[in-house]
């Protein structure tokens, strides 16, 4: 019944047109960041490198997919949240606010198989995006820039991957990315389950991740304590693929976190909507 | 098959809503083969009610057994069985109509044919028009939704609301026939009196939560006191001439050319004898039975 009911929740997930508005935005945006990476992207690199060039004899094309595609990640990251909210607050709410909880729920159903597809539903709207991103930077990327080696910037180092060690260090990134859009997915479905209106968990998600975020971005000592237990704080740890070597404990942590975060929401969500009044 | 057995037994069931108590020690029963006039003016409980009843809404306590079995233990094995329309039905605005039937049937307990889904909308006379979404067809296709899975038991949550009176008659008869045809009890919630008069045979009346009568309808509104109101072409000559008689006190209320009298139905004609002798143009007697003045009736007898 599950697998029915997902398959159900995709079909009202993608005949709505609110759906396509975060494909559409990375649909356009990602080329118009190709665009301007090919007219100035050297200058970017040229600036990254700028402390090797007089040691260093730079050769290959570090202009490239990966490169395109790393930054692309590190800039729309955190601008995805916005876009996944509007089809995760809509899921459980929406179906308040158009009356049709009251055929829905008078079926021989339970309200924790509805929950759990939906939230299966959610998870597979923000893995399509994600791997939409995915596509867009780093597939169409390769194809217009070419591959070469991934030179990275860190807090006190600069890594140069070679071209045989990247590609799986994207593939790892984006599944931590889909982890941590999950978060926001599920943070959104449980706002989503206690109003009436979509609006309102949309709104309610996206203030969260901008407190979150600007919290995390204050580096004072107060904030410092709280830091660890905000889930933006890890959003960005796909990052931690592309150090080397791998701070494995660092990236087991940040999986364990967003993961707990998943769980409670999930399970609260369960919670508020098993004991919910159906009265829309 | 026993004709008593019970469908629904709703015993002691209260809902309170913080400060409001929305339905208070509710009792009734449903039998086979019913259909049972559910009947309350707007704010009655009548919705709140159902919505328990389909397990939309959790009692604040008492309890409710389906097919002889408690909906709290039994919830889908129950709904398995019962189709339903609360209030107005709503649908996915964005699916076309055979879309939202194909949806509903997958979830509906039972396998459910794409020939049975077209029957349906052949019967609630969307065959040709199934992608739009007026407020009539809403209603026809909430009935088709309702009956998608062959269920025992239907609750239909005032059916035809918005419908017009083409409309209102082809779900009225639809219900007598599901009824009398393939014995489905049917739960029938409304508040025009009328209504559950022409399609019930048992019925309960309630008000402001709590239940004010039930029983057999052909019983109930059986009353020998009609209150009618007789049009006429002149009420002061009407005044004059009723002056002294027996009428004269069974009359509650008079506007320019109408009166409304409570009497005795077989008292009718000679009323009217009465006042034709006596040169009084009657133009109209129309029996008034509203569901307000019902209450009226019915409280005013307890008392």
């Amino acid at each position: 019944m599950i697998f029915t009911l997902t398959r159900i929740e995709l079909l009202k997930i993608f005949r709505k047109w609110r759906t396509y508005i975060g494909f559409i935005a990375i649909g356009i945006l990602v080329p118009l960041l190709h665009l301007a990476m090919y007219l100035e992207g050297q200058n970017s690199i040229d600036f990254v490198t700028r402390g090797l060039r007089d040691s260093f004899i730079l050769v290959g094309n570090l202009l490239n997919g990966y490169w395109i595609s790393y930054i692309i990640l590190n800039a729309l990251t955190i601008h995805i949240p916005f876009l996944i909210t509007l089809v995760a607050g809509d899921l459980l709410a929406g179906e308040a606010t158009a009356g049709t909880y009251r055929i829905l729920l008078t079926r021989p159903i339970s309200r924790m198989q509805i929950v759990t597809s939906k939230f299966l539903s959610g998870l597979i709207y923000t893995s399509s995006l994600i791997l939409f991103l995915a596509f867009m930077s780093l597939a169409v990327g390769l194809i217009i820039f070419g591959s070469g080696e991934l030179i990275v910037s860190g807090d006190q180092s600069i890594i140069i991957f070679e071209k045989s060690d990247i590609l799986w260090r994207f593939f790892l990134a984006y599944g931590f990315a889909i982890l941590s859009m999950t978060v926001v997915c599920s943070l959104a479905m449980f706002f989503s389950s206690l109003v009436e209106n979509a609006i309102g968990p949309i709104v309610a998600t996206m203030a969260v991740i901008i407190i979150f975020i600007i919290l995390s971005a204050f580096d004072v000592e107060i904030l410092r304590d709280i830091r660890p237990y905000l889930f933006t704080t890890y959003i960005l740890d796909w990052r931690e693929f592309f150090d080397d070597p791998l701070d494995l404990a660092e990236i087991t942590k940040s999986v364990l976190v967003l993961g707990g975060h998943i769980i409670i929401f999930f399970t609260a969500t369960s919670f508020i909507f098993n004991k919910k009044d159906i009265l829309s | 098959m026993n004709s008593k057995e019970k469908v629904i037994e709703i015993s002691q069931l209260t809902k309170r809503f913080k400060d409001v108590l929305a339905v208070n020690d509710m009792n009734f029963t449903v039998n086979r083969g019913d259909v049972f006039g559910f009947l309350g003016p707007n704010g009655a409980g009548k919705s709140t009610t159902i919505r328990m009843l389909l397990s939309l809404i959790s009692p604040t306590s008492g309890t409710i057994k389906i097919f002889n079995k408690t909906l709290k233990e039994n919830r889908r094995e129950i709904l398995a069985n019962v189709g339903a329309i609360v209030e107005k039905p709503d649908f996915y605005q964005y699916l076309p109509a055979i879309k939202n039937l194909e949806i509903l049937a997958k979830i509906s307990g039972k396998e459910v044919t794409r020939k049975r889904i077209f029957e349906l909308l052949e019967l609630v006379g969307l065959a040709d028009r199934a992608n739009r979404y007026s407020h009539g067809m809403k209603q026809r296709l909430g009935i088709a939704q309702a009956l998608l899975h062959n269920p025992e038991l239907i609750v239909l949550d005032e059916p035809t609301t918005g419908l017009d009176p083409q409309g209102m008659k082809e779900i009225r008869d639809l219900i007598i026939r599901l009824s009398k045809e393939e014995n489905k009890t049917i739960f029938l919630s409304s508040h025009i009196l009328s209504e559950i008069e022409i399609v019930a045979n048992r019925m309960i009346i309630i008000n402001k939560g709590s239940k004010i009568v039930e029983g057999e309808v052909s019983e109930l509104l059986n009353s020998s006191t009609l209150k009618v109101t007789i049009e006429v072409d002149d009420t002061a000559a009407v005044i004059k001439i009723l002056e002294g008689t027996r009428w004269n006190r069974i009359i509650e209320s008079i506007t320019e050319n109408k009166f409304v009298i409570s009497i005795e139905q077989s008292a009718i004609p000679v009323l009217n004898k009465y006042l034709v002798e006596n040169g009084v143009m009657v133009n109209a007697i129309i029996p008034v039975r509203s569901l307000e003045d019902y209450f009226l009736t019915i409280t005013s007898g307890a008392k």
